[in-house]
């Protein structure tokens, strides 16, 4: 590990609800991974004699209005919740950075135009503009992880902007200039690596609102379609019985809920970690 | 003072104008708009013409956008479902949308930002920590699971319908009940609708009033021996309000679209769900409509967040 990395570590680990986070991720993912190995009764299966039994030993998290279990039908939504969160944050980060490049580095009017565009994006209300173009395009998978990324870039083209419009000034770069070397080089192979740092924060910040996202379109209908279980789409099928079958409505709102939490925490770790102006005050 | 103002309509106004465009270009140019009917083989050909000819799809992009914008504006626009104006159905509900995001606001910034300073004042002790981890759960909680359990909650509490705008068998009671009954309707997804944007508020208070509390004149006024209400709330508030205004632009767009999941689940008369019930039978120019409008209210909002941007700050004034 290089001594970069070690202070990283170091300041990272200071804040508890940081590496909280971070191994809640972790255990996130091995579920997630896992799914088929732990899941104990098929997803889809419905068996109507057994519908809408509360939590059980038999069943950990009670049977839906089908009689399919909702722990395994559980345990498969978190794939589509990880799935989501990070192609479609992937997907933001690419057009961001992309955008945030070209911005910082050329300046001036190139810059003015692109951020007034950035200016516009961001006054849509974002989730409806998603919801009209998921009902337009039709609710795929991966129509949804498009739309995402697509109204989700504009925070990180601002930060990488920022860092493109400091680093631009600096020697290495003069240097790189001074050599012939060519703008696209220079920004993607030399200014990039050193402008990364917020980059990281963002994205995984943007993760965790790309899971509430993809939660709320599943409440509305926009999201994955039944029968294919997500954590979103379970809870509203238990809409209509909610009075009755509580456990429908609990545990896919608390998964959400721990996995975006989770999420947050370690991007607010990491943005603590990675920002220098923080460094020695404890 | 004026001057700033002036440009920053004009730059409203572009916006607007880019915004109308983009959302615009969206509806009609995507795969599923109603420009997709003319492309089965099994409708003759004489009816897509006539289709075509309804949608001023034979003439040529820019001119459709303008026709378009001139049906908005002079009320002819019709909605596809039920084929009365757009204006018309949006108009019956959109105060009901903005009564609630307002109430929101007020809950937002009332509880946020004292929050944000008492939280500020106790940095790193129990409640400063305490504080900070609600504010995560506050941004992380998914806000319709939230509103479906407190709705089980009250209503197994209190026995009362908690749905939509008002109860149904109100005409006996007394106009005092009557207040009282809207007043409680109007309380959950008013609240819920204002948890993202507390928590989000006071971190933000939080941070902002840390800096201001290190700065010289704060250990001044201290040292002076004035109390700490007035040094907390009078001087070191005032300097701190000013990236918490800005935040105000960006919390407009987060209530609209969360209006959209409230509206639905508390069965709210509002735009949100007008939207989505319009989004759901794919009815194009209602939710044409309201994504514009909704962009004007942030645009509105944004406009409000700079005008007290001015106010709150002295050197703006003077550019």
């Amino acid at each position: 590990m290089d001594s970069q990395t070690k202070t990283f570590w170091k300041y990272f680990k200071r804040s508890r609800l940081a590496v909280g986070g971070l191994l809640m991720i972790l255990l996130i993912f091995l579920v997630a991974g896992s799914a088929s190995l732990i899941a104990p009764y098929d997803p889809g299966k419905t068996n109507v004699s057994l519908k809408l039994k509360p939590p059980s030993f038999q069943h950990f998290l009670g049977t839906d209005q089908l009689g399919r279990d909702v722990f395994s039908r559980m345990l498969y939504g978190s794939r589509i919740s990880l799935s989501v969160g990070f192609v479609a944050v992937a997907i933001s980060i690419f057009i961001g950075i992309l955008v945030g490049a070209v911005a910082g580095y050329y300046g001036r009017w190139v810059d003015s135009v692109l951020m007034r565009f950035v200016d516009i994006m961001l006054c849509f209300p974002t989730f409806f503009l998603i919801l009209t173009v998921i009902a337009l395009l039709g609710p795929s998978i991966f129509n949804i992880m498009l739309v995402i990324g697509i109204t989700s870039w504009m925070g990180t083209s601002r930060f990488v902007r920022a860092e493109f419009l400091s680093l631009r000034e600096r020697d290495f770069v003069q240097a790189a200039r001074a050599l012939g070397m060519k703008d696209r080089r220079i920004i993607f192979r030399h200014i990039l690596p050193n402008g990364l740092a917020p980059v990281f924060v963002t994205a995984t910040l943007d993760v965790a609102t790309a899971i509430l996202v993809e939660a709320g379109l599943s409440f509305l209908g926009f999201g994955v379609q039944p029968p294919a279980p997500s954590w979103g789409n379970i809870l509203t099928e238990g809409r209509t019985y909610i009075f009755d079958a509580w456990w429908l409505t609990l545990f896919p709102g608390f998964a959400i809920l721990m996995t975006v939490l989770s999420f947050n925490l370690l991007g607010e770790g990491l943005r603590d970690a990675l920002d220098p102006r923080l460094r020695g005050r404890r | 003072m004026a001057q700033y103002l002036l440009r920053r309509l004009l730059y409203t106004f572009i916006t607007l104008v880019g915004i109308s465009v983009i959302s615009w270009v969206i509806i009609t140019q995507a795969p599923g708009s109603p420009i997709a009917i003319t492309l089965d083989p099994k409708v003759s050909p004489k009816i897509v013409e006539q289709m075509e000819k309804n949608y001023d799809l034979d003439k040529p992009i820019y001119q459709q956008y303008f026709l378009w914008l001139k049906r908005l504006f002079t009320g002819k626009l019709y909605s596809f479902k039920d084929g009365r104006p757009v204006l018309d159905k949006i108009g019956e509900r959109i105060w009901n949308t903005l009564l609630l995001n307002f109430v929101s606001i007020l809950i937002i910034f009332s509880l946020a930002i004292p929050l944000g300073i008492f939280s500020a004042r106790r940095q790193y002790t129990f409640l400063d920590n305490l504080g900070t981890f609600g504010a995560y759960l506050g941004i992380s909680i998914p806000g319709f699971w939230l509103a479906y359990l407190l709705i089980l909650g009250t209503v197994k509490l209190f026995g009362y319908p908690v749905l939509g705008m008002r109860s149904f068998v109100t005409e006996d009671l007394t106009s005092l009940e009557i207040v009282m009954d809207r007043l409680w309707h109007l309380m959950l997804p008013s609240i819920i609708l204002a948890i993202g944007g507390i928590a989000a508020l006071s971190r933000y208070t939080r941070s902002s009033m840390l800096e201001v509390i290190r700065q010289d004149y704060v250990r001044t006024a201290k040292a002076k021996g004035l109390p700490e209400e007035t040094v907390y709330y009078k001087h070191a508030l005032r300097n701190a309000l000013l990236p918490i205004v800005t935040l105000f632009g960006f919390l407009i767009p987060g209530l609209i679209g969360g209006s959209i999941i409230m509206e639905t689940v508390f069965a709210w008369p509002g735009i949100g769900r007008l939207a989505y019930q319009a989004v759901l039978a794919r009815d194009y120019p209602v939710v044409m409509t309201i994504n514009t409008i909704s962009a004007v209210l942030v645009l509105i909002g944004n406009f409000i967040a700079d005008m007290l941007y001015a106010i709150v700050d002295p050197r703006i004034r003077y550019q």
